[in-house]
């Protein structure tokens, strides 16, 4: 079988499998989903400068109180991993564990940026305030969002396993949510090193 | 409790609007009464609102397509006969924010309601079959594409009974669209329907590329792919590449007004012409999402009623391609005006003129494939032909402006109009209609009236240059586009012809309507039994008319380009599997309705400010997608009784 797989080219070896076929179109979908946020970044490039005679970036923001949210992301991304190596070898114990942590990652992400918010807010700097801040808030609040969704659909990935056993849907299901999370990851970085490093030149 | 919603909302004082909207909503309750009383609903609702078969929802694609063409024809010939009177000290009947929303609306409509639906429509029904297999990668989801697209249809419809619609022009520039110039719902409701279509038309764009690039019948290598197919693919990865910058526009717009923020404003160090850099990254790639498809259609006719296949099938392919990557790389010739100094104004005119190239490689591959065939002049080659005719001319006025210091005299003028019309009907409309006339028969199993056809060809294609070779001029005399009156009476004679031409293409699309119900009346006498009325060349044409759910009982094995030509010639030298194994088709699924529904909620509540229903719809659309992920029967056997029913069509065939 394998033998004759070979000689066959791989573009005329007719339909793909599913399992192909929908990592496929999830990986579109998340190269649709960079666009988008390729668009922010465009427009924060554009309107960093544009304070409007309000707060700069490099007076707002807290290197270190972003260092340990890049952090917190970074090794949920691992974990997340770990989560799905722990799939694969079908240890329901180790997937459970392995998702609890990088879910309490993910938390402790968007709780810290929340708390950066909260305290600019109550300073009275907010997206209204001048351009620069509304293309700040517009990029890291969307990327907030996105990884609040994430934080959802893994619970609901959780309750799946627990209530439909780790059937093949189930599992590209997590699969797909573990590469979502790792272009969250992604997409963290450039956050990371064009809004808060670059702010400090 | 209805925040910015009230009775007020309702145009009482405009006639216009008033009386098209009572009409409209009578019609519509007349149609669901007719269903109810037939006893109609369960058949709809199983076959066609849940239906998950590719083929159904392109017909419904179609069909929404062609009923929102009569809508922005109307605002056409409005604006048409408008102003043909209104010269000099006549007013004309159309006071200026009225007139301001109906081109707004024509445009808007025109091409995300119209051209993209309709693209979008041929693309589903045809794609699967030419590439022979069952269904495309995803058919739920196809399914919430479509009903998403039909919520964007739905509220810019409501906007005309409840409110206004935007008086922006079709792109809702910023300063004018912030909520500082615009303050009422028009705007809202041109960003909600269009935010709601385009997640529809991005799923369906990911859906047609894992298609196209992961479903083929076996032995389908990309060289061997119908043209189609190739530029069904181009077209689906600009929409991958460039509608999440229009999501992302939008959104930030939305942001602007709704919350106060300073993207595009004109305080607070906010950056208008940043929002019109990125419509257009986007807007750009858009024009050829939609001409890219009706080149393929072209390709295909031509080549089926040439009897001959495809002149320079791979340099076919590699045009298409080149125009996909450099539809990226010319955005900014749509505002030279902008004044980003010589150089960049240089390389995008430059760029501009490039594009070109590809474009003529095409039209000569089609003339070298009608020269030495035996053409037969069937509806769909008058398409052809008028396209080919037409499109070079609106191609060469499109270099002109790629000049930039004549687009600095032409920029914003009549001509411009002309121009980008011109394309747009002489390329994308005429393929529309060639690809609808030519797969008609294969959706329904009957073939479509040829005279009344060809009528509505010479009425289009006369019409059409009645109606915007006189915009040429005017354009060139100094008339600007979004004008609701002018003063020079010189004008007026030129506008009169433009709006003979505009009455002489609503014979067109009478003719187009008249043909439908003439060849459903007739369809008895004009039935193909064999599956292949055109003596064909792609996969479609080997399976039954109307094809069963699954489109093929075999998968065919594909050994070259044309396939079915080979088969037909004994050119197919492997042997197809004998026994079709257990077929699986998808099983009908509401989500794509009832997320509509949800959809629409929540674009409607939030045009008005009405957050508790906006939250409601949120909710129930969460909830839809959850009761969703739980189901995990999402696909049916097709019993061997029904799979006997649907013969292989070309057995019963003589010869």
């Amino acid at each position: 079988m394998s033998a004759v797989a070979e000689e066959i080219p791989l573009s005329e070896r007719g339909p793909a499998p599913t399992r192909v076929v929908v990592s496929f179109g999830f990986w579109l979908f998340l190269l649709s989903d960079i666009v988008i946020f390729s668009g922010l970044f465009a427009a924060y490039a554009v309107l960093a400068q544009r304070t409007a005679g309000g707060p700069t970036g490099a007076q707002l923001f807290d290197l270190k109180h972003v260092f340990l949210e890049t952090c917190c992301l970074l090794v949920s991304s691992f974990t997340c991993g770990l989560c799905v190596l722990a799939m694969e070898r079908r240890k329901r114990t180790m997937i459970y564990v392995w998702a609890a942590v990088t879910f309490v990652l993910g938390l402790s992400f968007i709780s810290l940026e929340l708390s950066e918010f909260i305290g600019m807010f109550s300073r009275g700097i907010n997206p209204t305030r001048s351009a620069f801040l509304s293309a700040f808030f517009g990029l890291v609040g969307t990327h907030g969002i996105h990884v609040t969704a994430g934080l959802c659909w893994l619970a609901v990935m959780m309750a799946q396993i627990v209530t439909l056993g780790l059937q093949p849907k189930v599992a590209q299901r997590l699969l797909c949510f573990s590469l979502f999370w790792h272009a969250l990851d992604l997409v963290w970085i450039g956050v990371f090193t064009i809004v808060y490093l670059g702010a400090h030149p | 409790m209805f925040g910015k919603l009230s009775l007020a909302a309702i145009p009482w004082d405009q006639p216009i609007p008033l009386i098209t909207s009572v009409f409209i909503v009578v019609l519509l309750a007349a149609l669901l009464a007719l269903v109810t009383y037939k006893g109609w609903w369960p058949y709809l609702w199983r076959e066609w609102l849940t239906s998950t078969d590719h083929k159904r929802i392109g017909v419904m694609y179609v069909v929404l397509a062609l009923v929102m063409l009569i809508r922005g024809f109307s605002d056409a010939i409005m604006m048409r006969s408008q102003l043909a009177v209104a010269a000099g000290t006549a007013a004309g009947y159309l006071p200026p924010e009225h007139y301001n929303q109906i081109f707004s609306a024509h445009g808007t409509i025109m091409i995300f309601f119209v051209a993209m639906t309709f693209v979008i429509g041929l693309m589903n029904f045809v794609v699967p079959l030419q590439l022979g297999v069952r269904d495309v990668a995803f058919p739920v989801l196809n399914s919430v594409s479509f009903w998403l697209t039909a919520a964007g249809v739905l509220l810019v419809n409501v906007s005309l009974v409840i409110g206004e619609f935007a008086r922006t022009g079709w792109l809702a520039y910023p300063p004018l669209s912030e909520l500082a110039y615009s303050p009422g719902v028009g705007v809202d409701y041109y960003l909600w329907s269009l935010q709601i279509s385009g997640l529809g038309t991005l799923l369906a764009g990911i859906n047609f590329t894992t298609t196209i690039l992961k479903l083929r019948a076996p032995g389908m290598s990309y060289s061997r792919m119908p043209i189609f197919c190739w530029t069904a693919l181009a077209s689906n990865l600009l929409i991958v590449a460039a509608f999440p910058i229009l999501t992302a526009t939008f959104a930030m717009l939305l942001l602007d007004r709704y919350l106060g923020f300073h993207f595009f404003t004109n305080d607070g160090g906010g950056n208008p012409m940043m929002y019109i850099n990125l419509i257009w990254a986007w807007g750009h790639p858009e024009v050829y999402i939609l001409i890219l498809p009706a080149f393929g259609v072209f390709s295909e006719v031509i080549a089926t009623f040439s009897g001959k296949s495809l002149f320079g099938h791979r340099s076919m392919v590699v045009a298409t391609m080149a125009i996909c990557m450099l539809s990226f790389l010319v955005w900014l010739h749509h505002f030279f005006t902008m004044g980003a100094g010589a150089n960049v104004n240089a390389f995008f005119g430059i760029m501009t003129m490039i594009i070109a190239v590809p474009t003529g490689v095409k039209v000569f591959n089609w003339l070298f494939t009608l020269y030495g065939g035996e053409v037969r002049f069937t509806a769909p080659v008058y398409w052809s032909l008028g396209f080919m005719v037409t499109f070079v001319l609106g191609g060469m006025t499109g270099v002109l402006m790629a000049i930039p210091p004549a687009d600095f005299v032409l920029h914003n003028s009549l001509f411009l109009v002309a121009h980008f019309h011109n394309v747009i009907i002489g390329g994308v409309v005429f393929g529309l209609m060639a690809g609808y006339t030519y797969w008609f028969p294969k959706a329904f199993g009957f073939t479509l009236d040829e005279r009344l056809g060809k009528a509505s060809f010479w009425c289009w294609f006369i019409g059409f240059y009645l109606a915007f070779m006189p915009l040429y001029l005017l354009g060139l005399m100094g008339a600007t586009r979004r004008m609701q009156h002018y003063t020079n009476l010189s004008w007026q004679p030129l506008m009169w012809v433009a709006f003979a031409g505009a009455l002489v293409i609503f014979a067109g699309l009478a003719f187009t309507i008249a043909q439908l119900v003439y060849s459903i009346k007739t369809r008895h006498r004009r039935r193909d039994k064999t599956g292949d009325p055109w003596n064909g060349r792609t996969l479609e044409w080997s399976t039954a008319s109307p094809p069963p759910p699954w489109n093929f009982t075999v998968l065919p094995q594909v050994s070259g380009i044309d396939e079915f030509w080979r088969m037909k010639h004994g050119d197919n030298k492997t042997a197809p599997p004998a026994a079709p194994p257990a077929i699986h088709v998808p099983r009908p699924s509401p989500l794509g309705f009832l997320s509509a529904f949800c959809a629409v909620m929540f674009g409607f509540a939030s045009i008005w400010h009405i957050w508790w229903l906006a939250i409601l719809g949120l909710l129930g659309a969460i909830a839809l997608l959850l009761r969703h992920s739980w189901q995990m029967n999402t696909e049916m056997q097709v019993s061997a009784e029904e799979i006997a029913e649907f013969e292989p069509p070309h057995k019963a065939q003589p010869g």
